[in-house]
């Protein structure tokens, strides 16, 4: 071994403690200097941001009266860490709840105890304000339990479950696609609860407490200088009318389908229904009915008016005679035959039994098949344009501007557009130029291609209530605080010439309340001057489906109804009596004596059990 | 002699480090257990007020070391050890179960600690026996007798499950390698733990290139041949490092190798075989001696996976593993650690300010004035506070060396190193633990932690040495 300057060995110890205290230093220089780490982790342990949850805007109808309120409702929430042994058949009894369920949710603490630490996790949700008045008396008995209230929503009447949506807590893919929210949190998942869900939701305040390690709050932070009172959302006013929506829900009761109703002078819809529907009830609880609602075969959870697309039926007459008007293939007094439908070559185009030769009004009024097949063929014949496919491509123009074949973008969500077949469709079905009016001339009568939801419907109705022009439709109105997209404040003309509109009424006025060959006069209400038109849309898979859409009064609409039911045969048999119940109950307030009989015989019918 | 004329001659600078330590721990139990609710440091229910009764009493007791005749310490030395064996034996069987350590034995209101009593009547024995005339610690006789004194305390301590305060007795091969254990022992004991550390945290295979790497060092020195030897070492080294990777390549993907430290492992003992072979024919030790050191390397790298999982206990392994980061338990083990890094970390450069914790007077350090005591002093004072703490042991220990160094007397210099050793051990352990230096080794830091046996035992041992020191200056 080589000899090296030799070092005394006390000096070399002494060295490395100096050595060491050196790395000790390093250490406490790193973590007290240099890293930010720890001291940001000091402040979120030991300040506690309790989080004081706002209360959610509430629902109004039209008229003020509540649909969505707020209640109180408790949650039992747990600190594992802090539990002492306690008597869990009282706690059990209490509460109402199985002993099994308290041992299950010990049995989840322990296994989970890591994860939780000292934190509080929920016990049991929702505990009605009574029960836990119960649990307050005797909490002595159980340490390491409390309370923490919410709201939770309420409903006063049952009226458009599923206009209204649901609120559940939030799931982690929402509070990852959604800015604000943290697990725990409520949010509106469909309905208007969702589409208004930034309007409703307000805004959490916190209060700043210190707390010890044992999670236990030591005091309020700096006399709560820092605290951050919570804003409570904003109110909704719908354009619903609370008593006119139940009633349309009792009627439709037992059947499938839609009743929707709007205000023709603002596009303000007064009722939806879908039925089978959605009860208040079952959204108040939702987590208890989701899985058996999603699963039922009846869909309770679409929402028919905005979803289901059928083919509109005789209603399109009303289409196609204002086309053929606009056009000048053909006049109100223009007189066309009818021998029990339409004949062309081979084939017929059947209608009922009434009188022949008959003229526009009549033909509304009636219903003919066969003159809407003249006229029809006058639209896609008419000479002044070169082709068929020419004049049907103008045909789809005037049809698409009454808002048919897409969404009409109101505010309810998922709104389906429906189809209207294009003269490059046909085209591709058929070839080109080797199609004609023949050959398309089911869209005469509303059937084949064409397919529409019950409030394309009802709108087309409000546009013609309107005379020629109509406003979107839409749920919400302007609210302290809110105020609805200026979009659903534009009139929006058709391509028809208003003065056509008339005679159409006309027809219309007739189909209710003429003398003979009345398709409606179920619909008939003494001094409402409903006018209205029967559909049936022919369903391939099973009885027709019963259409009827009407207004009144006449000469100052007030409402506009679109009836749907799945399956009931022909229009004027329920759809038209249905509907006139509908407006008679909103124009007059109620039924009338002598339609009482009718009223039980429509609430009594049922489809479907 | 007149008694105070006798005390001015005690070394001022560690009584001075000394008083300012006690004082420094009694603020800051005091803060640690503060809260809103107030309450005084003299009141006696509290941790603080009982700090202070032990305080009164050790500042007694110190005194009265100073006084009596320090003669007596090195006649009583045999008789101290053995008493204090037998009460660390019998404190197996009769102590309290205190989180699965039987160290405390419970007399009445006070419960103490045989094993902080065993440092001081180790150290004195230790001295005793080494100062004698004619004891040659280089000789197999003087090696046995004092491995005796020093492993007989540390498996009693081992017994009573309280392995932390046992590893303090490791600290003494410093004070034997000052009275002339070759240096070579301190390096393979780092080696051994170097090794120990990487096998766990990284591989048997970078184990066996590190101790490969330190033999061939070892030869470069030995040989006077080091830039030669070190750069050809580092350079096949470096080749042996891409071993693993190469393994992973495609082309061998369908073949069963084995794994890389095996082949690793068997390509080495070919080497050794060969260099064995060529020592023997040249009758060269120091080949032999590197190639024996290898197998020997080997062995402790590949058993250790079996003394992690079989010989440490349970909660041993959990420290480890947190403590080289292999397991992220931020709720669990790693619990005080993470708690108590944000308490210092939180402290800044200057600190919350006396009382201003957050993290300490809320409790959310565990042991807080006990072990981790040194949390407060981080987080309220800062890094400059810590600093001060620091400076103060590096001075109290570097004093102890120097004054033991100046000693005319054998048995004064090897029972200052003793417990200069001890105070190292217990301040570096300490205080690297509560920053994630060193695992969670449950000792308590030296005159600021909380606990009266503790206290007592450190005044003691530091007091005598401060008596044995005084009849220098006679």
């Amino acid at each position: 071994m080589r000899d090296y300057p030799t070092i005394p060995r006390h000096v070399r110890i002494a060295t490395g403690v100096i050595a060491a205290a050196l790395i000790l230093l390093g250490k406490l220089f790193w973590i007290q200097i240099i890293n930010d780490k720890y001291k940001i982790n000091a402040d979120n342990n030991a300040m506690v941001y309790s989080v004081i949850y706002p209360t959610r805007g509430l629902i109004y109808d039209r008229n003020g009266n509540i649909l969505v309120g707020n209640e109180i409702a408790y949650d039992l929430m747990a600190t594992p860490s802090e539990i002492e042994e306690f008597d869990t058949l009282a706690l059990g009894g209490i509460l109402d709840i199985p002993p099994e369920y308290i041992r299950e949710r010990m049995e989840y603490f322990r296994q989970n105890r890591r994860s939780i630490g000292f934190r509080s996790v929920p016990f049991l949700k929702k505990i009605s304000p009574e029960k836990f008045a119960l649990f307050a008396e005797q909490e002595y008995r159980f340490p390491g339990f409390s309370g923490q209230a919410r709201t939770i929503r309420q409903y006063p009447v049952d009226a458009g479950g599923n206009l209204l949506g649901y609120i559940s807590e939030v799931d982690a893919d929402f509070i990852k696609s959604h800015d604000g929210y943290k697990a725990g949190d409520y949010a509106g998942k469909t309905g208007i609860e969702a589409t208004y869900e930034k309007e409703l939701r307000g805004e959490k305040g916190y209060k700043i407490y210190l707390r010890n390690a044992l999670n236990k709050i030591e005091s309020s932070y700096k006399d709560g200088e820092y605290d951050k009172p919570a804003v409570p959302g904003n109110d909704i006013y719908t354009t619903i009318d609370a008593g006119l929506q139940q009633y349309s829900q009792k009627l439709m009761e037992g059947k499938t389908g839609s009743i929707v109703a709007i205000e023709p002078s603002t596009g303000e819809i007064l009722t939806l229904v879908s039925s089978p529907g959605i009860s208040t009830g079952q959204l108040a609880d939702i987590g208890a009915h989701y899985t058996e609602m999603a699963n039922d075969p009846d869909k309770p959870m679409l929402n028919r008016a905005v979803q289901s697309s059928y083919p509109p039926g005789s209603v399109f007459k009303l289409v196609n005679g204002l086309i053929g008007l606009q056009e000048g293939v053909f006049t109100a007094s223009t007189r066309y035959p009818c021998s029990m439908g339409y004949h062309f070559g081979s084939h017929t185009v059947g209608c009922h039994n009434h009188k022949s030769p008959i003229d526009f009004t009549e033909a509304i009024q009636m219903s003919c098949n066969a003159y809407f097949c003249y006229v029809f063929r006058g639209i896609l014949e008419n000479p002044e344009y070169s082709s068929a496919q020419e004049a049907f491509a103008q045909w789809e123009k005037y049809v698409r501007s009454f808002g048919f074949g897409e969404p009409l973008h109101s505010d309810i969500p998922s709104e389906t557009g429906g189809n209207v077949p294009s003269a490059a469709y046909y085209d591709r079905l058929y070839g080109k130029n080797r199609w004609g009016a023949t050959t398309v001339l089911s869209l005469a009568i509303g059937q084949g291609e064409l397919g529409c939801t019950p409030l394309h419907i009802a709108n087309l109705c409000a546009t013609i209530a309107n005379r020629g022009h109509y406003y979107t439709p839409h749920i919400i109105k302007d609210s302290p605080g809110y105020s609805i997209d200026n979009r659903f404040k534009e009139r929006r003309y058709t391509l028809i010439d208003t003065a056509l509109f008339p005679s159409v009424i006309d027809g219309m006025y007739d189909a209710v309340n003429g003398k003979q060959g009345v398709t409606a006069s179920m619909a008939a209400v003494e001094g409402l001057d409903i006018c209205g038109k029967t559909g049936t849309a022919e369903n391939p898979h099973g009885k027709d489906h019963s259409i009827f859409v009407c207004f009144a009064p006449k000469d100052d609409p007030k409402i506009a109804v679109a009836v749907y039911i799945e399956n009931g045969g022909w229009g004027g048999a329920w759809a038209a009596p249905i509907a006139s119940l509908v407006v008679e109950k909103y124009l007059a307030g109620q039924i009338s004596e002598s339609r009482k009989v009718l009223e039980e015989r429509m609430m009594d019918k049922k489809f479907v059990k | 002699m007149n008694l105070a004329a006798k005390l001015r001659k005690a070394d001022i600078w560690l009584i001075v480090c000394y008083l300012v330590l006690v004082i420094i721990g009694w603020t800051n139990i005091y803060a640690s257990i503060h809260s809103d609710l107030g309450g005084s440091m003299f009141d006696f229910g509290s941790r603080a007020g009982k700090q202070f009764i032990w305080i009164m009493v050790s500042f007694s007791v110190g005194a009265a070391i100073l006084i009596i005749n320090s003669k007596i310490y090195e006649v009583l030395s045999f008789w101290a050890y053995v008493a204090t064996a037998i009460l660390l034996f019998v404190t197996i069987f009769i102590g309290a179960d205190i989180k699965g350590s039987h160290s405390w034995l419970q007399l009445g209101p006070v419960s103490f600690q045989p094993a902080e009593l065993s440092k001081i009547t180790t150290s004195l024995l230790l001295a005793s026996v080494m100062s004698q005339f004619g004891f040659r610690l280089n000789s197999s006789k003087g090696i046995l007798r004092t491995a005796l004194i020093i492993l007989i305390p540390m498996l009693l301590i081992i017994a009573e499950k309280e392995t932390g305060s046992a590893l303090v007795y490791v600290g003494f091969i410093f004070m034997l390698y000052r009275e002339g254990l070759p240096g070579w022992i301190l390096v393979l004991g780092g080696l051994f733990i170097t090794l120990f550390i990487t096998t766990l945290t990284t591989s048997p295979f970078v184990s066996l290139l590190i101790l490969l790497g330190f033999l061939a060092m070892t030869y470069g020195a030995f040989t006077g041949r080091t830039l030669r030897v070190s750069l050809i070492a580092a350079a096949s080294i470096a080749l042996l490092s891409f071993l693993p990777g190469l393994m992973r390549l495609d082309v061998f993907s369908g073949m069963d190798l084995p794994r890389p430290e095996f082949i690793l492992l068997g390509l080495s003992l070919a080497g050794t075989a060969v260099t064995g072979y060529f020592a023997f024919r040249k009758r060269n030790s120091l080949l032999a001696i590197l190639a024996g050191a290898f197998i020997a390397g080997a062995m402790l790298v590949f058993s250790v996976d079996f003394i992690f999982d079989n010989v440490l206990q349970d909660h041993q392994r959990k420290r480890i593993e947190v403590l080289l980061g292999m397991e992220e338990d931020p709720t669990g083990v790693g619990y005080n650690v993470t708690q108590s890094m944000i308490a210092i970390g939180s402290g800044g450069l200057t600190g919350k300010g006396f009382l201003k914790g957050t993290q300490t007077a809320y409790g959310f350090v565990p042991e807080q004035s006990t072990d981790f005591i040194f949390c407060t002093v981080g987080e309220e004072w800062g890094f400059m506070g810590s600093a001060v703490v620091i400076a103060l042991y590096v001075l109290l220990i570097c004093r102890i060396i120097m004054r033991a160094e100046k000693s005319a007397e054998a048995f004064t210099r090897i029972y200052g190193y003793c417990i200069a050793c001890c105070l190292f051990m217990h301040f570096f352990i300490n205080i690297g633990m509560t920053i994630g230096l060193m695992p969670v080794i449950g000792i308590p830091l030296p005159f600021l932690s909380y606990g009266g046996s503790s206290l007592l035992c450190f005044t003691i041992m530091l007091f005598i040495f401060i008596a044995l020191d005084m009849r220098q200056k006679r």
